[in-house]
This record gives C-alpha cells, sequence and structure tokens, in this order.
C-alpha cells in the first residue's frame, strides 16, 4: 500500500504543475484552420519566418551588426527561448518578453532604433525566435525575481474590469469550452504567440490578443508595452508550463 | 517583391497528377476601408494569378477585392513532361511579379 500510495505521489510531483486536461487554442478550432496552421504550406505565419529570416540576417542600426553576427544560426541559440519568456532584465530592473528582448538587442547592440510594438518586422524577428521552439514544452524561467510578476499577472487575471464587469478568469477558467455568441470560448494558453489571426489578417503579439479582450469587456487597454501585459504574459506562461509550443498558430 | 511560398514538386511519374500550393504575402487592401480622415485606404490587390507549364497557359484565376490577405491558391497539374513550371502574378499597379520552377517528369 505504501509503495503504490509513493508511487503515485512520485507521479504527480513528476508532472506538471496543473493536471493535464488543459487544452490549447487549437482544440477549439475547426478541422480547416488546424489543417492551415500544420501545413506549412498553408500557413502564412511562415511568411512571417521568411521574412524573419532576411531581417536577421541584415545589419541594423550604427553598430551595422545583424542578429547573425551575435547569435549566429537562430536554429542553433534560439531554440526553446520562446518557451522560456518573458525573462528578467538585469540593467533594465524588469522583465521583458521577446519583443522587448528584440528592442533591447537593437538599443544595446546594434545601436539602432527600438521597432515600435506591432510592428511587421518585429513580428516577424520574434517569429522566426518562436518557431525555434514548435514543438518544446513550454519552461518557464525559474528565476526568482519573476515570481511578483507572476504573482501580479494572476491577480490582474482574476480582478473584474470594464463596464462588463468580467475577469479573464470568469470567461477563460470558469466558462472555456462554452461559447461567446458563435465562438468558442478557450483556456487562454498562450501557445502558439506570435499567431496569424484570420480575423487580423496578419500576425499580432499575445499583448495585441490581451488587448482584444480588454476592449471586449469595455475596459480600456493598458498602452502597448505596459508592465500589466508582461505580467500577465509571464503568469499565462507559467499557467500553461509543460504544453507545446505551436509557434507560429493560426487562430480564428 | 513580396514573400513567397511556393510549392512545387521536383520530380514526378508521367501522367502524375501533382498539386501545386502558392502562399503570397499581400495586404489585398479592399479599397473600402475608410481611414481615419474620411478617405478611403487605397485598393491594393492582386488581380490574376496565372500558371505556365512550359509557355502554356494551365491556370488563370482573377482574384477580387473579397479576398482575405494572404492569399493562398492551391490547384492539381497532370505533368508528362520535364518542364518548366512559371506562377506569375498582378497587382492593381500593374507589376508581374514571377516565381519559376523546375519539374523533372521521369
Amino acid at each position: 500500500m505504501t509503495k503504490v500510495c509513493t508511487t503515485a505521489l512520485v507521479i504527480l510531483m513528476a508532472g506538471p504543475a496543473q493536471s493535464d486536461d488543459r487544452r490549447s487554442g487549437f482544440e477549439f478550432m475547426g478541422p480547416t484552420t488546424q489543417s492551415m496552421q500544420t501545413d506549412d504550406m498553408a500557413n502564412p505565419g511562415m511568411l512571417a519566418v521568411l521574412a524573419g529570416e532576411r531581417l536577421w540576417n541584415e545589419p541594423a542600426g550604427l553598430s551595422e551588426q545583424s542578429c547573425q553576427t551575435c547569435h549566429g544560426d537562430p536554429e542553433g541559440e534560439m531554440r526553446g527561448v520562446a518557451a522560456r519568456y518573458p525573462a528578467f532584465d538585469e540593467v533594465a530592473g524588469t522583465a521583458v518578453d521577446i519583443s522587448g528582448r528584440v528592442n533591447l538587442c537593437r538599443t544595446r547592440h546594434q545601436r539602432a532604433d527600438p521597432l515600435p510594438h506591432e510592428n511587421a518586422d518585429l513580428l516577424a524577428l520574434v517569429t522566426l525566435i518562436g518557431l525555434q521552439s514548435r514543438g518544446l514544452p513550454i519552461q518557464p524561467d525559474p528565476d526568482p525575481r519573476l515570481t511578483e510578476w507572476r504573482a501580479r499577472g494572476e491577480a490582474y487575471y482574476e480582478t473584474r474590469v470594464g463596464q462588463l464587469n468580467l475577469s479573464c478568469a470568469q470567461c477563460h477558467d470558469e466558462n472555456a469550452g462554452g461559447h461567446l455568441g458563435g465562438a468558442p470560448i478557450p483556456e487562454a494558453h498562450p501557445t502558439g504567440y506570435p499567431i496569424y489571426r484570420l480575423e487580423w489578417q496578419a500576425m499580432g503579439s499575445l499583448q495585441r490578443r490581451l488587448r482584444g479582450c480588454f476592449t471586449g469587456v469595455r475596459s480600456e487597454p493598458w498602452p502597448y508595452g505596459s508592465d500589466g501585459y508582461i505580467a500577465l504574459e509571464a503568469y499565462l506562461m507559467q499557467r500553461a508550463a509543460g504544453m507545446t509550443m505551436e509557434t507560429p498558430a493560426v487562430r480564428p | 517583391m513580396a514573400d513567397v511560398l511556393v510549392n512545387i514538386p521536383e520530380s514526378a511519374a508521367p501522367g502524375e497528377i501533382i498539386e501545386i500550393k502558392l502562399l503570397i504575402s499581400h495586404p489585398m487592401e479592399t479599397g473600402f476601408r475608410p481611414l481615419a480622415d474620411g478617405t478611403l485606404q487605397p485598393r491594393d490587390i492582386i488581380t490574376s494569378v496565372r500558371c505556365l507549364y512550359g509557355g502554356e497557359t494551365v491556370l488563370e484565376v482573377d482574384l477580387h477585392p473579397a479576398i482575405s490577405a494572404n492569399p493562398f491558391l492551391a490547384f492539381h497539374l497532370r505533368v508528362d513532361r520535364s518542364d518548366e513550371i512559371v506562377l506569375e502574378w498582378t497587382d492593381w499597379y500593374g507589376e508581374v511579379q514571377r516565381e519559376v520552377r523546375q519539374i523533372e517528369v521521369v
């Protein structure tokens, strides 16, 4: 009996933090949209990857250096990076997501201007970096300085906002799998960002998606790049730990 | 030059039906969307796509403003000889872009 219990305990401890009936947004989509994502020839996100590969090798800024100069091929050093972010940046003293990191690289090392949020070039680079983690499990950075960010993110996730007075959790935890109008409510796991969203007809970041939910509950979205988004991103990635990365995902 | 993904098999058996896939990076701006100042965002769409197999037109498609951004076309072609397959498309401003692939039929 004791042995059985010990085995069960070991299995519990070895598994991911949450029980695994978590479902990616992928599973809420119709078969046509799913095949669009899984076929690299049909996935419009791969166009962003193409653009990203070009930009990766293109020198930028006063340094005349490209991403390639320091990092080599994206297949090497960038593997698993997107599955780990957001991370804490020592110098800036703040948590950053991958687009933030790309912009820090641009300003610090390439001595170039940072790219604006949702800029196509920035999304292309982030998509290229994200692709290197496709198929890997999400493994949030264990850095203890991120704990506070995740706690803040969780608090935001559970706070009612907007004229509709809804929190993220009320839809994406309590009513996940249900419908909002005709659209299924997914579980809000950020497994495939940046995504190609058919509604946008373009690539978009998790921040853009979060803004969509803010306006959906009639709340004023925070400006792009706010700490709140990074905190939410950090919490959502923790919540999705162990799930498989899908970048570049296609979503309706 | 727009980014483009072309998928044509490099080789095929005589008489084989192959699938050709084409994904073009393009905004396909309809020309109906108003900007903040009330004027319309100018139309910018791909108007036609053509596929030539050894100089012979095997597919010709007209595209219209209702087609979404980054159009994806897939179609089948029976191949019986090694030849050049050309995909070319024309945009609203008359610019033509072409992708050329060689197929070996053995």
